[in-house]
């Protein structure tokens, strides 16, 4: 029941990011590209999925606890800091030079395109590589 | 590389990303954040994680073969860099979203919804270095 009620989930995730565009980087770099082919669909994009999501969680929150799960998991770090803002910035850089984000990329791995591919495996050697820099980071400040 | 303005299809489209992320709360109370799902599934912390984030992926890669069963085309994915630059991209975005704790579903549509501080600052933050980087890479270096 959960693992098919996630699966549909992720599926009407994965069609909403195809037919918005957020899969294509063509689309997304000329959103970023005001000075040059702009095209502004993806406004539409981030307004529909923003004001969806808004009122239901408005709606959802209305309630004690999820159906399935016992209870709501919110993140609970409330710091702005130098990771945050440093990560978000370091997180534009690359998205400005490849053109994917990861909610883009993920279905489009479904169109089986190797260039989606390339992009994902590269993506997941950067997750693994920012882990073991905050795991050597931590072992540092932990010694000093 | 010029683009269609798609108004409708990328509202309709980023309402879709709503609906699921209001459904995944609804259902397991999680969010619906690519990078916590992708980094859940290559590298995850426990079997129970594991298992429902591996089922919503499986979604998100089918999103775009419906769409071909239903259309007869798959949706389009125009990758107008190189792949140096998507791999490069790629290692970028992986290291920025683990640092950074979120991307565009996690903070730009989620974090916003909830009216977190931090996602609005990390959202803030990588649309405005995105938009820096495509200026940069467009028409300084006038690379893709």
């Amino acid at each position: 029941m959960r693992i098919i009620t996630a699966y549909l989930i992720g599926l009407v995730f994965g069609v909403g990011i195809a037919i918005s565009g957020m899969a294509n980087p063509a689309k997304v770099l000329n959103f970023f590209d005001v000075a040059g082919s702009w095209d502004p669909s993806l406004m539409f994009v981030m307004g529909g999925a923003l004001i969806t999501t808004f009122i239901g969680y408005k709606l959802v929150f209305g309630r004690s606890a999820p159906i399935i799960e016992g209870s709501f998991q919110l993140p609970t770090n409330n710091k702005i800091d130098l990771k945050l803002v440093g990560g978000s910035a370091i997180f534009g850089i690359g998205w400005g030079i490849a053109g994917f984000c990861p909610g883009g990329a993920l279905p489009a791995l479904g169109t089986g395109r190797w260039e989606v591919f390339a992009f994902a495996l590269a993506l997941i050697a950067g997750i693994f590589l920012a882990k073991f820099l905050q795991t050597l980071g931590s072992r540092t400040s932990q010694t000093s | 590389m010029e683009t269609v303005f798609t108004p409708w299809t990328s509202l309709g489209g980023g309402v879709l990303i709503g609906v699921a992320a209001t459904l995944l709360m609804l259902f397991l109370g999680r969010v619906m954040g690519a990078t916590g799902i992708l980094a859940g599934v290559v590298s995850p912390s426990s079997k129970q994680d594991f298992s429902w984030r591996a089922a919503v992926l499986a979604g998100m890669v089918s999103g775009p073969v419906l769409i071909f069963f239903l259309t007869g085309q798959m949706p389009e994915v125009q990758v107008p860099v190189s792949t140096g630059m998507l791999l490069v991209g790629g290692l970028i975005v992986g290291v920025g979203v683990t640092l950074g704790s979120g991307c565009t579903s996690g903070h730009g549509v989620c974090g916003m919804a909830r009216l977190s501080p931090r996602s609005f600052v990390a959202t803030m933050t990588f649309m405005i270095v995105t938009l820096v980087t495509v200026y940069i890479v467009r028409h300084v270096l006038g690379a893709a």
